[in-house]
């Protein structure tokens, strides 16, 4: 099927709700944009843009057309691929129950490239290794994604340095370009269930002026990053940086709050927690997100292996730009810029990059 | 790497996915039920423990492995595999420094503990063939390396030894924390060479006192005809490593089990990280060569 125009999303939202899906979409909750469950378009947050820089996040007016007029908002995909808490089993004398896992039926609306990037980096940690997680491989199959090409990129921006956007090029059931004058989607099927639906709505075929249109709506946003990194032998650079006095530098700025890694589309590192219901006698065990900044992450004898807040620095920074490599063959980094809006204190992993000798 | 090719069209009515019996051994992150079938109180903190499963069969291992090991409501902790025990299962030798392992050690013969695993890579016993077999523990780091012993004794025994001169050293922090006593004294009798060292002697002591490097001495190899095997505190392990490749051995024929935190077994919950390895599935046995580089480096 190709490539066609929308004028309105209240038909996609109403036909991927009739097939039982949740539509998760960008709406406004305490003055910053999150996912949330939507039942119409008008919940979107239309005419809204944001301001994002190093520890600085701030929704302004923006185009009052517009419904993505922003760009990555602290939520990403990974909630719904890797729940932040989950129980993996209980035990009640000598019997283990799993609990069935839980497999909303999604359709995430308005994902960008960054994040449809980070989740083929997320299908090789739980799909490409030696043991694939099955319950990820549910839930991931049970999502039905929505991209949407950014137009505006947020200040901390640096998915042409990665390579990763801002273009959506692969990954998705739809992909739309926002156009205005009028207002209008580019919307094009990624597959076969996406074709599907897009059948059902009501549509024009695209006209060259359309493909124009939303071609130059990508090359204005691929000229519009905030931020770059040169990536030329990052893997090589960062791996041989192991004892510059940098590591020290930005430590003494670090919380190891652990808020970058939280953010991240693409940190998967989890920890789990045990319990005992005493009047039950039933026995429960938590799996969660951790992150490589907490002490206890590496502890081991007693110690951690990673006592000072610059290995936990240098374990970050190197795990994504340097040893994801060798373990899952791709950066661990798409450029999203989460990590670096997010920080309480404004550390920028590319101002970090562009200082390591 | 999309799902979009795996996916059926998505109708209204698609039934929801519903957990059957066999598709839950596929999860692999709960573990399956064993029992205690006994318990042997080593020393005052340590204990050995067969454990057998409760349903089926016990999966196969290779000395170095080791398993998950759940006490019910308080955690799980990697555990090497000491051993096979008679009856079909694991025997593990654990030493109570916290919560887990000390819930662990107190279980009693009937109790039900979790085991999820072997998981890890194992030592290369087939590449020390023809050559003389060094073993250095360093205390409990004897656990991983009593069931490859054994494999060598075996050999021994029936006279059909593929490998040189066999020497076990184990250092110990005291004569009475010494584990696998009686197995070392057997070992002795039967052909290996085996030293003892203490960091502190007892009154009753007439070994040798001091670092097991100092042991390296005592036992007769060819350097360039060794295999090396060693496990014990990281500090202990480098400084045998290094020791060994000073006197000619081969980095690449001398091996080490590390010890990193470790909450999944898998490869996914990230704790056991070491610059590009996964401690749990790239070791924890690794060769010399591939671990002194990262070892090297502080806080890695
Ligand atoms: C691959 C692998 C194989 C292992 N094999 C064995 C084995 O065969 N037998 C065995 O007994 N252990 C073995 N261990 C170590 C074992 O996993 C830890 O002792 C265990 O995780 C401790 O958990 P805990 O909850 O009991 O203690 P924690 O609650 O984690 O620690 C409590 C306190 O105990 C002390 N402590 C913790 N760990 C150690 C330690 N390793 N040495 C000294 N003090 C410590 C510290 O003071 C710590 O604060 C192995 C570890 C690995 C990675
Ligand atoms: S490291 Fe930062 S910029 Fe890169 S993917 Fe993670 S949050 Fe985004
Ligand atoms: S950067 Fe840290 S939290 Fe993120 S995946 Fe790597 S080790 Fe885990
Ligand atoms: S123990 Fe979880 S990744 Fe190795």
């Amino acid at each position: 099927m190709e490539t066609v125009v929308i004028r309105s999303l209240e038909p996609l939202i109403a036909e991927l709700r009739a097939r039982g899906f949740a539509v998760v979409a960008p709406t406004t909750r305490d003055k910053v944009i999150r996912m949330g469950e939507i039942a119409s378009e008008s919940e979107l947050p239309r005419g809204c843009g944001d301001e994002q820089e190093p520890g600085r996040y701030r929704l302004r007016e923006g185009d009052d057309e517009m419904l993505f007029g922003f760009a990555a908002s602290p939520d990403s995909a990974k909630r719904y691929t890797q729940p932040p808490s989950r129980t993996l089993f209980r035990m009640r004398g000598e019997s283990i129950e799993e609990p069935e896992a839980e497999v909303p039926r999604v359709a995430l609306l308005g994902v960008r490239a960054c994040d449809l990037a980070a989740l083929a980096v997320q299908d090789r940690v739980f799909l490409g290794g030696r043991h694939p997680d099955p319950d990820y491989r549910r839930r991931r199959e049970a999502l039905f994604l929505v991209a949407v090409n950014c137009a505006v990129p947020g200040g901390t921006c640096f998915c042409v340095s990665m390579g990763t956007g801002p273009k959506a090029t692969a990954g998705y059931d739809l992909a739309l370009t926002e156009l205005a004058g009028p207002h209008r989607f580019v919307a094009e099927p990624g597959s076969a269930c996406g074709a599907e639906i897009l059948g059902a709505l009501p549509r024009v075929p695209a006209a060259n002026a359309d493909l124009d249109a939303a071609e130059e709506v990508s090359r204005t946003a691929a000229e519009h990053m905030g931020r770059r990194v040169d990536t030329e032998g990052i893997k090589e650079r960062v791996a041989g940086a192991h004892d510059s006095p940098r590591w020290q530098q930005v430590a003494s700025r670090c919380l190891t709050c652990a808020n970058c890694t939280m953010v991240c589309p693409t940190c998967f590192c989890t920890t789990v927690e045990d319990s005992t219901d005493l009047t039950e006698g039933a026995a429960e065990r938590i799996e969660r997100w951790d992150s490589c900044f907490t002490l206890g992450f590496t502890e081991v004898g007693g110690a951690p292996v990673r006592g000072s807040g610059a290995a936990r620095y240098r374990q970050w920074l190197t795990h994504k730009f340097s040893t994801w490599f060798d373990q899952f063959g791709t950066s661990g980094c798409v450029g999203c810029g989460r990590c670096i809006t997010w920080c309480p204190v404004g550390i920028d992993v590319t101002e970090e990059l562009a200082n390591l000798p | 790497m999309t799902a979009e090719t795996r996916r059926p069209p998505a109708g209204r009515d698609e039934p929801r996915l519903v957990r059957t019996g066999s598709d839950m051994q596929v999860r692999p992150m709960t573990p399956e039920l064993y029992r205690v079938r006994s318990r042997r109180a080593d020393r005052v903190d340590t204990v050995t423990l067969q454990l057998v499963p409760v349903h089926g069969e016990c999966p196969p291992y290779r000395p170095g492995q080791f398993t998950m090991l759940y006490a019910p409501g308080v955690g799980e902790v990697p555990m090497s595999i000491s051993g096979w025990a008679r009856s079909g299962g694991y025997v593990h030798t654990i030493r109570a420094v916290g919560a887990v392992s000390g819930a662990l050690c107190g279980k009693r013969p009937g109790d039900v503990v979790g085991v999820r695993g072997p998981y890890g890579t194992w030592w290369d016993i087939p590449a020390a063939a023809g050559m003389d077999v060094v073993v250095v523990a360093g205390g409990l780091g004897l656990a991983p390396l009593r069931p490859l012993v054994r494999e060598l004794v075996r050999e021994l025994v029936r006279h059909r030894s593929r490998y040189g001169r066999i020497s076990v050293i184990a250092g110990t922090r005291t004569p009475a924390t010494l584990v696998y006593g009686r197995e070392l004294a057997r070992w002795s009798g039967l052909g290996v060479d085996v030293q003892v060292t203490v960091d502190h002697p007892d009154h009753a002591w007439k070994g040798p006192v001091g670092l097991v490097t100092r042991l390296l001495d005592r036992i007769v190899f060819e350097p360039r005809r060794t295999f090396a095997f060693v496990c014990g505190p990281e500090t202990m392990m480098r400084a045998t490593a290094d020791d060994l490749v000073a006197r000619g051995v081969a980095a690449r024929r001398v091996e080490l089990s590390l010890e990193r935190n470790m909450k999944c077994g898998l490869g996914w919950c990230g704790h056991c990280q070491l610059g590009p390895l996964f401690v749990c599935l790239d070791g924890p046995v690794l060769s010399y060569e591939r671990a002194s580089r990262l070892l090297a480096v502080e806080e890695l």
